[in-house]
């Protein structure tokens, strides 16, 4: 059995259950997989095996995207460590991170009418960047200590690194035609 | 998925956009976030001699749902008294902008930023009685 429906995505690609990970290791594991579960590999068998191997080729695929992107690699360890982010009735944050978020916005609304916007979003973003860095490193910290609230607290404020990201990403595309 | 009438009337013309002095100890502030959609949202009522409320501002950064909430809010918590503030739930802010079930923790986020914002402002009360 090459896939193991019932293994979580960190025993799929053999790797420990932690933040931290070989990615190398990830990528050449996903690879392997992917090979062995091709669909020109099971051209001569049975229906069954033909529809075995396009769900544990779909499941190699969200396991990898899961495990690859860091925020989505962290929220996962969480769930399998019984914690969940996704209430949206939880809205009990750090005031003082809160305050950095608005002014983040407040300078993200007014990068379009600078002089130079690029530069201004340039300035948001490696802001941003370095917001999502720390995340990764408390994360981390936090998730080697067991310390799963805190870990929790820390993916709260990462979301919204992450969605500003994506947002500064979404206007530079915009202006940079 | 479409907005309300009441919603779009909020997000276009928002009421009491703005910011209060939050060092002013009659000055209550609020602030609460949503990280599954980004929303960051500051809520601040400034109470008056007869312990109503006599202004309030908000500031939110979100989706309409959540800009029409925070609007509303502002507007249904003056003339209030704490107590009577305290009584306001999500319910009463969802019934009233007609929100859909996706959109209810919008209101959730605006019945949380009040009770932010009245308990700050009785920290303040206490440590200026003590």
């Amino acid at each position: 059995m090459i896939v193991d429906f019932s293994k979580n995505h960190f025993d799929l690609f053999d790797l420990a259950q932690r933040y931290e990970l070989d990615e190398t290791q990830l990528t050449s594991k996903y690879q392997t997989l992917q090979r062995e579960l091709h669909p020109d590999r099971f051209a001569a068998a049975t229906d069954a095996e033909k529809r075995w191997s396009l769900q544990a080729a779909s499941l190699v695929n969200e396991a990898y995207q899961t495990l690859k992107h860091p925020l989505n690699r962290a929220t996962y360890l969480l769930g399998l460590n019984g914690v969940s982010v996704d209430e949206e009735t939880d809205t009990q944050m750090d005031p003082m991170f809160l305050m950095q978020q608005m002014e983040l916005r407040e300078a993200l609304g007014d990068a379009e009418a600078t002089p130079d916007p690029l530069k201004a979003l340039d300035s948001i973003a490696s802001e941003l960047s370095s917001g999502v860095r720390n995340c990764q490193t408390k994360f981390a910290d936090a998730a080697e200590g067991g310390d799963w609230a805190a870990a929790r607290a820390t993916v709260r404020e990462w979301q919204f690194f992450d969605k500003l990201k994506r947002e500064v990403k979404a206007i530079e595309s915009r202006l940079d035609y | 998925m479409a907005y309300s009438d009441k919603v779009l009337d909020h997000y276009e013309n928002p009421r009491n956009v703005g910011v209060l002095d939050k060092d002013d100890p009659s000055v209550g502030t609020g602030m609460v976030g949503a990280p599954a959609c980004g929303d960051v949202m500051r809520l601040q009522i400034k109470v008056g001699d007869d312990g109503r409320i006599e202004d309030a501002k908000f500031k939110t950064y979100g989706c309409g749902s959540a800009i029409a909430s925070s609007s509303l809010v502002t507007e249904m918590v003056k003339g209030k008294t704490l107590e009577e503030v305290e009584a306001i739930k999500n319910r009463d802010i969802s019934d009233e902008l007609a929100l859909p079930p996706v959109k209810i923790h919008c209101s959730v986020l605006a019945e949380d930023a009040i009770a932010a914002a009245i308990a700050d402002l009785k920290s303040k009360q206490q440590a200026k009685a003590s």
